[in-house]
């Protein structure tokens, strides 16, 4: 990444770099499969590197790519609990456009990802005030900004719920200190979804806090010096320098922030509880895919459930490479 | 609408099919069983020598100690059956149990509960007991009706219950006193139930301190009422939700959280109401048997009483039990049915009913349990026998009890009116009960 920025270019406004065609990304190809681009013959690696990627290779298609196919035939048929289905074509299919629970579910998701996304720019804020030259003790900061992420969703679940009890919950009492009636965050349909999504964006930050203080640590101190002297300010710095040589953390961070919040499950599941009223209201994807298959025992319907997030989120995830040419920087 | 009737077609297709392989696959089992087997009885006392290697499945445990003095008395008859038990946290248990019957691997012996047993009997994963029974080696009679009732799926029987729990409410006295409010005997009606919550919530709802707790749980609280009032949650396939009777039995809920007598449903979702009870701030909560485990040892422990369920029409709880069954696709069948033979007999029973976790089963053996909390009255969970019924089930419990916990919330809230939520949950339910069939 260092040795391909150049400081004049890298520089350059975003509104400029918006301008320039789309980065050629197939000057990279070469280097892909067959070493270093300048030495790759096409062809001459024969069958090595396929040999080198093989144990990745079987593993993904055992673990990932077989089970996609199967899916995908469980969701063209009527299964029993015990196994035993019958090829119905495209029947759960029909059904299930006509479910309004997968709408429901749909936007619960949507809302959820849209709050947990919020927590990218405050990560963007977060790493590089950790990565203010001569901060002290800014490992351990970081250590603490990425705890969340390792500890265990259930286990962080329980605090989060003690936490948002309406009645002996720290944050109502918090609020009720500074005159606020806080609300039963968990069991009032309009502030549940809120709350969950709120942990999730917390439990996330770790995480993007870590990938992107590893982008800014590429973006080379010159630059700064430079703009320096051309007399920016600090928030000029970081709006026309940060930001923009940023970009591609702040595009990986985005891509698997919306994946992961895509299969919002376990954290909903043991924050609201199973037994909670406010769940038919609050469903996520996958939580309406664990109740059809693994409640209602329908695993064909929950199947097809399946294929519609997946096809979701290749789409979704398909449209931000698209317009990742538009704002990325290539570095 | 067409395509939920092909969907239904199909899925009976299915079941059929399912059922006519299992039909085939017993029919062959018992053509060509082992010769030192009695083909007429299914069942006999299998030799002394009699070498194996066996599982048994359970969930708890708690349970496994007491589990343990049995497995060495059986060790005593068949020393050579070797029994290895699995425990699966109840979380897992099922998940585990469903995809360990889709490819015939389940324990030889293991656990069951009420809301599956019709899916695993009706599928053919289950041996029945209708050998052991007919060789006198299991005798139904010693066990509550009600359970072996539960246990049977069109006529067969699937096991013999190794525990029972019904319901009771459990008594907080201190509170009673704190409020100046007499605890009530055992012999009561739903109103006294309703003005005693009421005087206690009244007297020290400005300390955070309710009479009682509404239901958010059908076992423990609202099955109960339904049972009192002369109503029914299914019967012949078909939900009684959309009942006056079943009706009423709700309504005593929405009542008590209406009379502000209880924490409203949102309290109860934050803090749930044994916690409520636990945490000293509660006087009186719907609760099973099993709840001892949470209160004995505790400092609430010396100002706990249980009091029968109050009465509406007529007197009723649920009583719910776990059996002991043994897989169709057992590979020692022999083995699996004498440990489950040996598991529901006296002495093993009275072992457990001394350890004290659990209410044994078989007539009888319960005086430990009673004996466990002295000064609680625990006997009434023993004396609820008398009028006890089943835990409702079908073939496909999880689905409708879903609804349940989907709609009654609304009612319990005073959101929607109670006769509109049971017929949208009669109407939905009687949906996934046909798609039983």
């Amino acid at each position: 990444m260092a040795t391909s920025t150049h400081g004049p270019r890298a520089a350059a406004s975003p509104e400029m770099a918006a301008a320039r065609p789309p980065a050629p990304t197939a000057r990279r190809r070469p280097g892909w499969l067959g070493g270093p681009g300048k030495n790759a013959v096409s062809g001459s690696d024969g069958l090595w590197p396929w040999l080198f990627v093989l144990p990745l290779l079987t593993g993904v298609a055992v673990f990932y790519l077989w089970p996609i196919l199967a899916t995908a035939y469980l969701s063209l048929t009527q299964s029993g609990p015990f196994g035993g289905s019958t090829f119905t074509g495209f029947s759960n299919f029909t059904a299930l456009v006509k479910d309004d629970q997968l709408y429901l579910s749909l936007a619960n998701t949507l809302l959820y990802t849209g709050i947990v996304l919020i927590g990218v720019p405050i990560a963007v804020y977060i790493a590089s005030l950790l990565n203010l030259p001569g901060l002290r003790f800014a490992q351990f900061y970081r250590a603490l900004f990425f705890l969340p992420f390792v500890a265990m969703p259930t286990a962080i679940a329980m605090v989060w719920r003690l936490l948002f009890n309406g009645d002996f919950g720290l944050i109502n009492r918090g609020l009720g200190l500074v005159g606020v009636d806080g609300p039963y965050w968990i069991s009032t349909p309009t502030t549940a979804m809120i709350a969950v999504a709120i942990v999730g964006l917390w439990s996330s930050l770790g995480f993007s806090v870590i990938v992107l203080g590893a982008g800014l640590k590429n973006i080379p101190p010159e630059l700064y010096e430079a703009a320096e002297l051309d007399g920016a300010s600090t928030w000029r710095q970081f709006r026309s320098v940060t930001v923009p040589l940023l970009t591609p953390s702040i595009f990986f961070v985005t891509i698997v922030t919306v994946i992961s919040s895509f299969q919002l499950f376990d954290l909903l599941y043991a924050i609201l509880g199973s037994s909670n009223p406010v769940l038919p209201r609050s469903l996520s994807l996958v939580y309406f895919f664990y109740r059809e298959g693994f409640v209602n025992n329908d695993k064909g319907y929950a199947a097809a459930i399946a294929m519609v997030i997946l096809v979701i989120i290749a789409v979704v995830t398909a449209l931000q490479f698209r317009m990742q040419r538009r704002w990325v920087q290539d570095v | 609408m067409s395509s939920t009737s092909a969907r239904r077609a199909t899925r009976s297709a299915a079941l059929a099919l399912t059922l006519a392989a299992a039909l085939v696959a017993t029919g062959c089992s018992s053509s060509s069983s082992d010769p030192g087997k009695s083909t007429s009885a299914g069942y006999s006392t299998p030799a002394k020598d009699l070498s194996a290697s066996i599982t048994y499945g359970v969930w708890d445990q708690n349970q496994v100690p007491a589990i343990q003095q049995n497995l060495e008395g059986f060790n005593k008859q068949y020393p050579n059956i070797k029994v290895s038990v699995n425990v699966t946290p109840f979380g897992e248990y099922w998940t585990k149990l469903q995809t360990q019957a889709s490819s015939n691997t389940l324990p030889d012996l293991f656990w069951m509960n009420g809301p599956n047993i019709g899916l695993y009997a009706s599928n053919g994963k289950l041996e029945p007991i209708t050998g052991e029974v007919n060789a006198k080696a299991l005798d139904p009679a010693n066990y509550p009706p009600a359970l072996v009732d539960l246990y049977t799926i069109n006529g067969t029987k699937y096991g013999v219950p190794k525990d029972f729990d019904t319901i009771g409410v459990w008594t907080n006295k201190a509170l009673f006193d704190k409020a100046g409010v007499p605890v009530p005997t055992g012999d009561w009606t739903w109103q006294q139930f309703q003005d005693t919550a009421k005087q206690i919530s009244d007297k020290l709802k400005s300390q955070g301190i309710y009479g009682a707790a509404g239901g958010m749980d059908g076992q423990t609280t609202y099955y109960n009422t339904i049972f009192q009032a002369g109503g029914t949650v299914v019967a012949d396939g078909k939900s009684g939700y959309d009942s006056p009777e079943s009706q009423a039995g709700i309504k005593f809920w929405t009542d008590l959280i209406a009379s502000d007598a209880s924490p409203s449903i949102q309290q109860l979702t934050d803090t749930t109401a044994d916690q409520w009870f636990t945490s000293g701030k509660l006087a009186m909560y719907w609760g099973g048997s099993w709840f001892r485990a949470a209160l004995k040892d505790t400092a609430l422990a010396k100002d706990i009483t249980v009091l029968p369920l109050p009465k509406d029409k007529e007197q009723a709880t649920v009583i719910h039990g776990v059996a002991n069954v043994v897989a169709a696709s057992s590979k020692n069948k022999q083995a699996a049915q004498a440990l489950q033979v040996y598991l529901a007999g006296k002495d093993a029973q009275q072992q457990q009913g001394d350890a004290g976790s659990i209410i044994p089963a078989f007539t009888g053996t319960q005086a430990g349990f009673t004996k466990s909390m002295p000064n609680a009255n625990l006997q009434v969970f023993l004396d609820a026998l008398a009028y006890a019924k089943p835990l409702p089930v079908s073939k496909n419990t999880a689905a409708w009890n879903a609804m349940e916990a989907d709609l009654l919330p609304q009612a319990f809230s005073g959101e929607r009116p109670v006769a509109d939520v049971t017929k949208e949950l009669a109407t939905k339910m009687d949906a996934a009960l046909a798609k039983e069939e």
